[in-house]
């Protein structure tokens, strides 16, 4: 029951109190660059949730049969980054063959994502907090989760700003930075939740 | 293009945070204060430049089919060192910068750079354009890291300039970040004319 509840928890943190985007930081890239119209951001915010699964997974497995038990543990960022890398062109070339309506849908995103941080992040925070691997794909699936909907969150808020009267000097990048800063503040209304929550579940 | 001109484009023309804005994850991230803005630039600048020299030296060796895995594996080597080289004589960085360390290796500056520099020119050259491109970036984060100190905690590099009391926590926090990044660079915009 406890495993359970814990596993809860790491959905609520993962998706609300400690936002991929808005509390880490990480894809901001994308974040920032493909978040123009909703349609877009979610197209990307699931292939992210997508590829995260499958790399956490996988690089998961490699973590524990091949880096830990031949003591290799040193490789950790060139492993993981190549197993990322070689992942997404697999990926790319299954969905190909298989699902060509999705390969469509989100064609451009899937060679973007090897360079997201946020699928190296969460391989490598899944083995510095120790979860076991069920553990592990719940936190990516969370994470990713949390990304798309900070993406569409964001891609909306901007699809309106289009039609406001921006300063000159803040048209663009500048007023989107402000405006994921009021988003983040928002955020931060969920701080705290975590603490309530693990007090609530007698964690 | 001299040595000299390739250095203060970096720094100026094609500042990696103000202009170009590349590398966003970890600008936003790591400057909560001037020191950790500082080390993080500082340490993907050492990056950058190992990592601009060694690929000016071997492109002629890399086919062109496998050249950006080549890259990275080179990148990630030298980030690979750098973090047990942080690890080992600054525990003090290891500990505030903690994640976005081995992040560098996906820091898009670092491969943007070995592809529209490194692979086209000299050794020399990109070693100067590995030092301005990483002190445009280490000059940005130091700011932002300034701005965000200042405001959050009244100080800066630990300095205590107004009272004890003061604090905007905000700015230290999250939403700071991105409210800081986006003044900073309508005030650089501002300052080199071009709105």
């Amino acid at each position: 029951m406890d495993y359970v509840l814990n596993l809860i928890l790491i959905i609520i943190v993962a998706i609300f109190v400690n936002n991929v985007v808005l509390a880490q930081f990480l894809g901001i890239c994308p974040f920032l660059g493909v978040s123009k119209k909703v349609d877009t951001a979610s197209g990307m915010g699931m292939a992210v949730t997508a590829v995260l699964v499958v790399a956490t997974i996988v690089t998961y497995l490699i973590q524990v049969y091949v880096l830990n038990a031949f003591g290799l543990e040193y490789l950790q960022t060139i492993a993981f980054i190549l197993v990322i890398a070689a992942l997404v062109q697999m990926i790319e070339i299954i969905l190909k063959k298989t699902m060509p309506a999705l390969y469509q849908a989100l064609g451009v995103f899937l060679p973007l994502i090897t360079t997201n941080c946020c699928i190296l992040g969460v391989a490598i925070l899944v083995i510095q907090k120790d979860y076991d691997l069920l553990e592990g794909v719940v936190y990516a699936l969370s994470t990713g989760i949390g990304f798309l909907l900070a993406m569409v969150l964001f891609a909306g808020l901007r699809e309106q700003l289009d039609l406001a009267d921006v300063p000159k000097a803040f048209r663009g990048v500048p007023i989107a930075l402000v405006t994921a800063g009021l988003l983040a503040m928002a955020f931060m209304g969920f701080s705290g939740v975590d603490g309530g929550l693990k007090i609530l579940f007698g964690l | 293009m001299n040595n000299f001109k390739v250095l203060v484009n970096g720094i100026i023309k094609e500042n990696p945070t103000f202009v170009l804005l590349l590398g966003m994850c970890p600008t936003l991230g790591t400057t909560s204060s001037a020191i950790n803005g500082m080390s993080m630039g500082l340490a993907t600048m050492c990056v950058l430049i190992l990592s601009n020299l060694i690929i000016a030296s071997i492109k002629k060796l890399i086919p062109d089919a496998v050249r950006i895995p080549s890259y990275i594996v080179v990148i990630a080597s030298l980030v690979t060192v750098l973090q047990m080289v942080i690890k080992a004589y600054a525990p003090d960085i290891d500990k505030s910068l903690g994640l976005f360390i081995p992040l560098i290796v996906v820091n898009c500056i670092i491969l943007g750079r070995a592809e529209a520099f490194a692979a086209k020119n000299g050794p020399v050259a990109s070693i100067f354009d590995g030092i301005g491109i990483g002190l445009g970036f280490t000059i940005a984060l130091t700011c932002l890291g300034a701005v965000r100190e200042l405001l959050g905690t009244g100080a800066i590099f630990g300095v205590t300039l107004w009272g004890e009391n003061y604090g905007m926590l905000m700015f230290v926090l999250a939403p700071g970040a991105f409210l800081a990044l986006g003044y900073l660079i309508v005030l650089f915009n501002k300052i080199t004319k071009k709105a």
